[in-house]
């Protein structure tokens, strides 16, 4: 059962008057317990009302309350069925409410004002809510029913967790399923059952998918994307017959076509329950007929959600739910007498398919006066509109990106004025309307997603006094972690200061502690001779004076510059750079053997596992730059580690070149077109710990399949056939993720090399102290770079060969060198913990 | 003055490490009440310049560092923050950086630049080569 409780507990009863036993409460009976109902009680119970009422609740099914729009994540596995519920059995015996799960009502008696439910069971009550919901619509067919109203053996609705489960079964048995319907319940479905495995094909009646919220162009564009998952869809067309007869096996179209077919899922389109008002009595006409107040016709009778028919409308979303669940509790509490619910705006956001759609008022203009404004690209999936009138923005649809779907909610809700340039509703242009999507923002958006800064906390810090970028930065840690979010938390400190910004100077810094920009620190470091990091603070820092922070950059540099001639100072570098291994958020490292192009051998294997386990590794894990990790490694067992593994670091730690993914290329694979797997080698050893401005992933891969993803890597190089190679750069699939840029296409492995090598020394000596190249490659432009690595003089490329074969001819395996003899005393002491003390509870 | 001598371990006791534990719910001991007792920790060429390094000092861990000006300074070793090592940090003449989430405290007065709360610090001097913490 979900949300189950253990048997044996019972349900807190709640008496108000303890004296005589008796409970003088009001008695509120909901009728339905899903997202409506329950939302009633939580709201009723929020305005204190568990003090007046004695609340029972009423459900069809065994369960709690749980999250009826999940289901289709659940039905997907991404969720687990207990992640949905929202309220277990244990929340209602906690809030002294009585549930009774599982029984269904049958009638209510609106004279005696009693409740009659199918186990025979009555139950008075002073006021009623019915929340009924829907079910799903079962259309017309032959051979649907096996027999007494039962659907034939793998037809299965969905609309409840029983469904889910009943289909979530028979998906792992079988092997073609029809969807009946291409609305959201369908669409979801029909990816869901397509992710299990299963071949799916879309019935649908209409013309276009989604044809409530979407209008025939959108819908053509959302076709077009569902196909390319590989779903079959059939539009404008139904299913007449079920083929039988002991379980499914298939279903005829109306034109006369037979699919095969061992599930049939239906969803098309839900239907209020309104059985239980009818059989009261009470005014149903689609839905039930409530008034402004959620009232039927009956005094003391109410409902909501979607079995409510209000002003004309039925809702099936679960915003407005909400609203009228607040109204409704503000009546029955006496919190507000005079609360009204005046129908909902419906906008809503959701994922259908793997596609995001947006979608908020009406679809196509209306009237003669409407503006109505359309970008559409079927090629990218992306169909945008919007429909304005009298200036305000009356309906909204977004296809395959909704970037600008806060702004538009907004708009759409508040009426807030747009832009006289009405395309600026559906694009960012460049001047300036990044201030727009700042504005839009709520003040408890997270910006900051490390450091959970919000929006509030920027215009708090600047309201506090901070008048530049890297002031808020400070003060507010926003942007101090992953840095991913740096430009927006610019963007919410130049509209919180209303464009008075201080110029950061030290923006266009190297490193904080250093005023200058990095062409002049390197000529500078060149000129004055500045071979060691307290030499460059002293002849080059304000006042001679060093700065923590800034020496882990400048150590960095120093190497880029000088190579072997760097004179080296431990204390300048970071802690994973001093004991050539990853701090991790114990205190303890974790050690990485170069492993080229990720090619192993059983013997380095058989190293690793016995080093793991003379060294007690607390978890052995394959990374994904296709090394091995040993993570857990205290610090005074490294040099051990390393001669017991007879390998060189694998660079885990550092601002510098990491590995080399490889794919199986040509030697094993069926369709490899080059050998990648020799090329990542002799990249990753040409190129190995090369120190950078931040760190460096390449990868190699031997045909476009991309098994490396080498799209996404710092320098990805793919075999494109007739032994070329192309060479992607400034791709990542981190914080951010960007399709790197095709730098050029060369004719052979030396090509390769040598234009890695180029493209690597111009990052390295004009990119920004930790910035990667995703964020390098964009700031300078592609053209840019081209016109350097590929047509700059020969002197500039000279030059670039040159600066990077210094590197190369300076390196020295860091553990060879190291675990023999210490750089310095104490070089692998432990930092934590040096004894055992007794534990204190923290506080 | 007379000195309580604690040895530095040759070889540091470490109990086998546990995957992902922060050292957070290990005390850094608690600091005797009253001027505190002076504790021989090791020798000032234990700690390179501008490094740090730990120490247990009347049973009581600590972070001691030598600036590249020469200046001894010692602080709780675990981090307050998340229990990072700052022995493990880097250092310059006004503040001690933890390595684990870049966190900065000042040695004036232990109050954090990056708004955690402050660190701890003990006296810490030299006497004819040898460090001499007082906690």
């Amino acid at each position: 059962m979900l949300g189950g409780r253990p048997a044996g507990v019972s349900t807190l009863q709640f008496a108000m008057d303890d004296a005589d036993g008796v409970d003088t409460r009001q008695r509120l009976v909901v009728v339905g317990n899903g997202m409506a109902g329950a939302r009633v009680v939580e709201e009723v119970l929020e305005r204190g009302g568990g003090e007046q009422f004695a609340i029972t609740v009423f459900g069809e099914e065994p369960h709690g309350n749980y999250n009826r729009i999940m289901l289709s994540h659940v039905l997907a596995g991404e969720e687990h069925e207990d992640d949905i519920v929202l309220n277990s059995h244990d929340w209602y015996a906690d809030h002294g409410v009585t549930l009774r799960a599982g029984v269904r009502v049958m009638r209510i008696d609106t004279h005696a004002k009693v409740v009659h439910a199918a186990d025979g069971t009555t139950t008075p009550y002073d006021q009623l809510v019915l929340a009924t919901g829907s079910r799903s619509f079962i259309p017309p067919m032959t051979g649907l029913y096996s027999g007494d109203d039962e659907l034939l053996p793998g037809v299965f609705g969905f609309r409840t967790i029983d469904d889910t489960r009943a289909m979530l079964a028979a998906a792992a048995e079988h092997e073609r399923v029809v969807v009946i319907g291409g609305g959201l319940l369908g669409l979801e479905a029909a990816r869901a059952l397509q992710g299990h495995g299963l071949h799916v094909e879309v019935v649908h009646a209409g013309t276009h998918l989604m044809n409530q919220q979407l209008d025939p162009d959108g819908g053509a564009i959302l076709k077009q994307s569902v196909e390319s998952l590989g779903i079959v869809v059939h539009l404008a067309t139904r299913t007449t017959e079920v083929v039988g007869p002991d379980r499914v096996r298939g279903v005829v179209l109306a034109d006369g076509r037979v699919l095969d077919a061992d599930l049939l899922v239906i969803a098309a389109g839900i239907r209020p329950v309104t059985e239980v008002a009818l059989l009261s009595g009470l005014e149903v006409e689609r839905g039930v007929v409530v008034d402004d107040q959620l009232r039927t016709d009956d005094p003391d009778v109410y409902a909501v959600g979607e079995c409510a028919q209000h002003r004309g409308e039925l809702y099936g979303l679960v915003a407005p739910v909400w609203e009228q669940a607040r109204v409704l509790a503000d009546l029955l509490t006496g919190t507000d007498p005079d609360a009204e619910y005046h129908g909902s705006r419906t906008a809503t956001k959701l994922k259908v398919a793997g596609v995001d759609v947006a979608t908020m008022g009406v679809n196509r203009p209306e009237r003669d006066t409407d503006e109505f404004l359309v970008i559409s690209e079927p090629r990218r999936g992306v169909h945008l509109s919007v429909v304005v009138r009298d200036d305000k923005l009356v309906g909204a649809t977004l296809l395959g990106d909704t970037r600008k779907v806060a702004f538009l909610t907004q708009a759409f809700d508040r009426g807030t004025p747009l832009p006289a340039e009405r395309i600026r509703l559906l694009v960012d242009l460049s001047d300036g309307a990044e201030e727009v999507g700042v504005a839009e923002l709520p003040g408890d958006s997270q910006v900051c997603n490390c450091n959970g800064v919000t929006k509030q906390g920027i215009c708090d810090a600047v309201a506090g006094g901070c008048g530049s970028v890297g002031a808020v930065m400070d003060a507010t840690r926003a942007g101090k972690g992953c840095g991913s979010c740096k430009a927006l938390v610019k963007q919410v400190v130049e509209w919180a200061a209303d464009g008075d910004v201080t110029e950061d100077p030290s923006a266009s810094w190297y490193v904080p502690g250093v005023p200058l920009a990095k062409p002049a620190l390197i000529a500078a470091i060149r000129e004055q001779q500045l071979r060691s990091v307290s030499a460059v603070f002293a002849a080059l820092g304000p006042g001679g004076a060093e700065d923590a922070k800034s020496k882990m950059g400048l150590t960095s540099l120093l190497r880029t510059v000088w190579g072997a001639e760097y004179e080296q100072e431990n204390d300048a570098k970071f802690i994973n750079d001093r004991v050539h291994a990853n701090i991790q958020r114990d205190g303890t490292f974790s050690v990485v053997p170069q492993m080229k192009g990720g090619v192993t051998t059983p013997a380095q294997l058989r190293r690793i596992a016995d080093v793991a386990e003379k060294y007690e590794v607390p978890m052995v894990k394959v990374t994904g730059g296709q090394r091995i990790d040993l993570l857990g490694v205290r610090k005074e067992d490294l040099p051990g580690m390393w001669a017991d593994l007879g390998m060189p670091s694998g660079y885990a730690y550092g601002k510098s070149m990491r590995t080399v993914k490889t794919c199986v290329g040509t030697d094993f694979c069926r369709f490899g077109l080059g050998d990648s797997t020799q090329l990542g080698i002799d990249l990753e050893t040409r190129f190995q710990g090369i120190e950078s401005p931040a760190k460096i992933k390449m990868a190699v891969v031997g045909c476009p399949r991309n098994c490396a993803e080498a799209y996404v890597k710092d320098v990805g190089v793919v075999a494109v056939g007739n032994g070329r190679w192309e060479v992607y750069v400034g791709g990542a699939a981190g914080a951010s993720v960007r399709k790197g840029d095709l730098l050029a296409t060369v004719d052979s492995p030396a090509a390769v090399m040598q234009l890695t090598g180029r493209f690597l020394q111009y990052y390295r000596e004009n990119a920004n102290w930790l910035e990667r190249t995703y964020d390098f490659v964009p700031r300078v432009g592609l053209a840019q770079v081209k016109a350097v690595v590929l047509e700059g003089s020969p002197e500039v490329l000279a030059d670039l060969d040159a600066g990077i074969q210094r590197s190369i001819d300076a390196y020295t395996d860091p553990w060879g060198q190291d675990g023999a003899q210490p750089a310095t005393p104490g070089q692998f002491r432990t930092a934590l913990p040096l004894v055992d003390l007794p534990k204190v509870p923290v506080r | 003055m007379s000195l309580a001598h604690s040895d530095a371990p040759e070889a540091p006791t470490t109990a086998p490490a546990r995957a992902g534990t922060p050292a957070t719910g290990v005390s850094d001991g608690p600091a005797a009440p009253g001027p505190g007792v002076p504790h021989v920790v090791g020798r000032v060429d234990d700690v390179p310049p501008g490094e740090g390094r730990a120490f247990v000092a009347g049973g009581v861990q600590v972070a001691v560092f030598r600036l590249r000006d020469g200046s001894l300074h010692a602080t709780q070793a675990a981090c307050p923050h998340a229990g990072g090592p700052l022995a493990d940090g880097q250092t310059d003449a006004d503040v001690l950086v933890c390595p684990l989430h870049l966190f900065a405290y000042r040695w004036s007065d232990g109050v954090s630049t990056s708004g955690a709360a402050p660190v701890r610090r003990y006296p810490v001097h030299e006497d004819a080569g040898r460090l001499v913490v007082t906690v």
